[in-house]
């Protein structure tokens, strides 16, 4: 008993020390990668009323989402909702963005792309990747909107190499992370693996002119781990690059299974060719969908050894060299299209995988750079510098194009995935800045709890030293980002009255009405500054209530909300925009309606009521609003796509 | 008595316009033409979240917010008026944009009739008849201007105390500093009715 206690004492008192320990430390300073800090904070202030040069496009990873920051304020701007509903903006809640998301609530957005003419950023579209639900999205930056979802694709699993846009935006470049049985739908057990599943790389078109996304060819290939791609530019224009792992086609635990060999592969695709096979009908159908064998229809796929497993591929601003990393290497490799061009023109092959002719890579390659370990991806800038991202290493490599010499090196915190140049891998990389875009924060930020931000760091590359000059924190989570220069986008700000052609528009608070047809009923509202029109609602529960609201304002910024209390449903619309919500009207009693986006000085009165006349009669409202039977449904209504219907 | 002075007047009426009258009445003629180009009156609302100014232009047959691809100020003027009851600002409200323009084409085929007839008294009548339309538009706007500052409704969410915006000038109006001040259109047939003058002076010195 006595000792027990000594025990507890003397454990106390070396907890206390721990602690104090701890809390010492934790006080010090962070001095880890910190510039001259006059500097930096020059470097990096955009005074208040003054405009950043650059827009970063970040995708959101797992939240869906899309995020706006300035640059070199680094300051977040704003949220592009893209595959989850937003409230915050109304998105998903409509009839029209519900219809697109359709029924999914999340995706998991890894790669940006903004639209491209000959080789350099254009700034009419943002396309992003969902590796979840293989889709593709168009953002439109004129309005800053989501204006298609495409798919999810057929044959696809896991749309992870994805998206990467050719040099003219002829097609957006996307990939199977995980090889299945094909079509989709089809059972094999695991062990017919490395015969029975597969993998498809694609390319989707885009119509030049509106941007919409649709089918352009997929190609079928072995089933290994499709990862990253890039489009060529300059001599290798017209080929697309990705990478794959697991060229063992192992299954199981696949960190020790995937490792085993030396190298993986990077595929390499004339796309022009398979263009060409699908309009000459060298396909054959699979998932309703005509997709390109490679063994039936040769000449344009080859394989590449790399590292073994490689994840980024990117290609030079002057579209000559390749570049592929293991990423448990130390050293990036660089590959050269002309001697790609020249071993294929040779069918100098060392075998192949599934028909695919593989290149020998002695003959395919003009460099290893040692850049230091765990390489992952390269951007370029105006001077004729590449900068690969050290994962493992937790830095930057700075080396120089053609003379393979790394002339600096950068620590960040902490392990960097991607990294963003700007304009960084068009032809006409504008240097001047990079974005560490840093997997683990560990603490660099005030304390959150245990679920950390991500981290984004600023990293001036004027000099020949690069410099830390900010630390910014991201939602989860970022994978790449994109950086344009800001005179590129002439975004608007208001829906002219003149272009909001939608039928059920109104314009003047006269014109507003409710209109039964059975048991429809179909208003039509105006939002404007402190009052909707019409004010009150009356239906009969069980109604199918359509409301087209139009926000007649026509003043930047002058945004109004439409939150329906109790029945789930909130809708924004900007100055000059019509929405349409639609619901069941199956909750009896009196409901509110009201402004969610604060607007003007009375926008709290802005409000109206929804009244919905119990099927039985007055008495029957009473007994049917608070039962806990209702609970289920409020729940079930809850989870957006779901939808009150 | 009375018959000389008569006599005297109508010997006036009938003397012959110089030939610089002439000239000065084609200008006055001219002047009116471009006053369709340009504001008659212009008002400019600043406030701290319109650094920039709402602008409100009145021209001699239309009015005009100022338009930009992202605002619609005289849409946004009314939008903040309702506060305080006002009327909004409404085309089909200005009788006078429906007779104006017809009025000041009418006063230059009076002056090319004054430089074609040659009469003093041809230009009496353009001088008499162009003296009461600008005295007239003058009180009308003003009176306008009064009634959209006193005639509030009631309901209004925010009771000012009624006010006449100035014809000329400054005046802070809740949290905006409100800018009036005649557009060039009114400078030209200003300048216009001067030069008619002028030129009757002219040729009515002639005798002397």
């Amino acid at each position: 008993m006595k000792s027990q206690s000594k025990l507890v004492r003397w454990t106390a008192a070396t907890a206390l020390l721990v602690m104090i320990l701890a809390a010492g430390c934790a006080r010090k300073p962070k001095t880890a990668q910190r510039g001259d800090i006059a500097e930096a904070a020059i470097a990096s202030y955009v005074a208040p009323g003054d405009l950043d040069e650059y827009y970063v496009f970040y995708s959101g990873g797992q939240s869906g989402n899309v995020y706006v920051a300035g640059l070199p304020s680094m300051r977040h701007i704003a949220t592009i909702p893209v595959f989850t509903p937003y409230p915050g903006n109304g998105y998903g809640f409509d009839k029209e963005t519900k219809a697109m998301l359709g029924g999914f609530t999340w995706g998991d957005v890894h790669h940006p792309a903004i639209s491209k003419t000959n080789g350099d950023y254009d700034g009419r579209w943002l396309f992003v990747n969902d590796n979840a639900n293989n889709r593709m999205a168009r953002i439109d930056l004129r309005d800053f909107k989501t204006r298609q979802i495409f798919g999810p694709m057929p044959n696809v699993s896991g749309n992870h190499g994805s998206t990467f846009v050719t040099n003219n935006t002829e097609y957006i470049l996307g990939a199977s992370r995980f090889s299945i049985p094909l079509p989709k739908g089809t059972y094999a057990p695991i062990e017919q693996y490395a015969t029975k599943y597969k993998g498809v790389v694609s390319g989707m078109a885009v119509d030049p002119k509106t941007g919409e996304i649709s089918m352009g060819w997929q190609i079928l290939m072995p089933p290994f781990d499709w990862d990253l791609g890039a489009a060529g530019k300059g001599p290798s224009e017209g080929w697309a690059f990705w990478t794959c792992y697991n060229a063992e086609r192992a299954t199981g635990k696949l960190e020790v299974t995937s490792t085993q060999r030396d190298r993986d592969y990077i595929v390499v695709v004339n796309w022009r060719e398979a263009e060409k096979a699908v309009k000459e009908g060298k396909t054959k159908m699979l998932g309703g969908v005509k997709v390109i064998d490679p063994k039936d229809t040769p000449g344009f796929v080859f394989l590449m050894p790399c590292s073994k497993s490689p994840h980024g591929v990117d290609v030079s601003p002057d579209g000559k060299y390749i570049i592929g990393s293991g990423k448990l290497q130390s050293i990036t490799t660089v590959f050269n299209i002309d001697k790609i061009k020249l071993a294929i023109e040779k069918k100098d092959f060392t075998g192949d995988e599934d028909g695919i002719p593989v290149l020998k890579y002695e003959d395919v390659k003009d460099a290893e750079v040692n850049v230091g370990l765990g390489p992952l991806h390269t951007q370029f800038d105006d001077q004729g510098y590449a900068y690969t991202s050290l994962f493992i290493e937790s830095a930057v490599a700075k080396w120089k194009l053609g003379t393979w010499e790394v002339v600096d090196k950068i620590p960040v915190s902490y392990n960097i995935g991607h990294l963003a140049a700007i304009e960084g891998d068009t032809m006409h990389p504008q240097g001047k800045y990079l974005i560490a875009l840093n997997k683990l924060s560990h603490g660099r930020h005030l304390s959150v709890g245990p679920s950390q931000p991500e981290s984004s760091q600023l990293i001036d590359i004027t000099g020949e030293k690069m410099k830390l000059i900010y630390d910014a924190f991201t939602e989860p989570e970022p994978h790449y980002a994109q950086i344009i220069r800001a005179s590129k986008l002439k975004p608007i700000e208001i829906y002219a009255k003149d272009e909001n052609k939608n039928p059920n528009a109104i314009w003047d608070v006269k014109d507003a009405s409710i209109v039964r047809n059975g048991n429809n009923v179909v208003v039509k509202m105006t939002a404007v500054r402190s009052s909707f029109e019409p004010n009150k609602v009356e239906v009969n529960q069980g109604d199918h209530v359509t409301i087209h609201l139009t926000n007649i304002e026509q003043t930047t910024d002058e945004l109004h909300g439409f939150g329906l209390t109790d029945y789930n449903i909130n809708i924004v619309i900007d100055p000059g925009e019509t929405k349409t919500i639609e619901f069941v009207a199956d909750k009896p009693g009196v409901f509110a309606y009201y402004c969610t986006n604060f607007c003007s000085a009375l926008h709290q009165e802005m409000q109206g009521y929804l009244l919905v006349k119990p099927k039985g009669g007055a008495a029957s409202a009473v007994n049917a609003t608070p039962a806990p039977r209702n609970r289920k449904r409020v729940v079930a209504a809850a989870v957006p796509g779901g939808s009150n219907e | 008595m009375t018959e000389s002075w008569l006599v005297k007047a109508n010997r006036f009426f009938e003397l012959p316009l110089q030939f610089r009258s002439r000239v000065l009445v084609l200008v006055a003629a001219v002047l009116l033409v471009p006053s369709f180009l340009f504001p008659l009156y212009q008002m400019t609302l600043y406030s701290n979240q319109f650094p920039d100014g709402l602008v409100l232009k009145i021209y001699s047959y239309t009015l005009e917010g100022g338009q930009t691809s992202n605002r619609d100020d005289l849409r946004e003027i009314n939008s903040l008026n309702h506060y305080i009851g006002m009327r909004p600002l409404l085309e089909s409200d200005f009788s006078e944009f429906k007779w104006m323009p017809f009025a000041l084409g009418a006063f230059v085929l009076l002056a090319l009739r004054a430089i074609a007839f040659g009469k003093m008294s041809n230009l009496v009548d353009l001088v008499v008849l162009f003296l009461y339309f600008a005295l007239f538009s003058f009180w009308s706007f003003g009176h306008r201007l009064y009634q959209y500052g006193h005639v509030l409704d009631p309901t209004a969410a925010i009771k000012v105390t009624p006010f006449t915006p100035p014809l000329f000038g400054t005046q802070q109006i809740a949290n905006f500093t409100v800018n009036n001040y005649p557009g060039p259109a009114t400078y030209l047939i200003t300048a216009s009715l001067v030069l008619m003058i002028a030129a009757l002076v002219l040729s009515a010195r002639q005798r002397a």
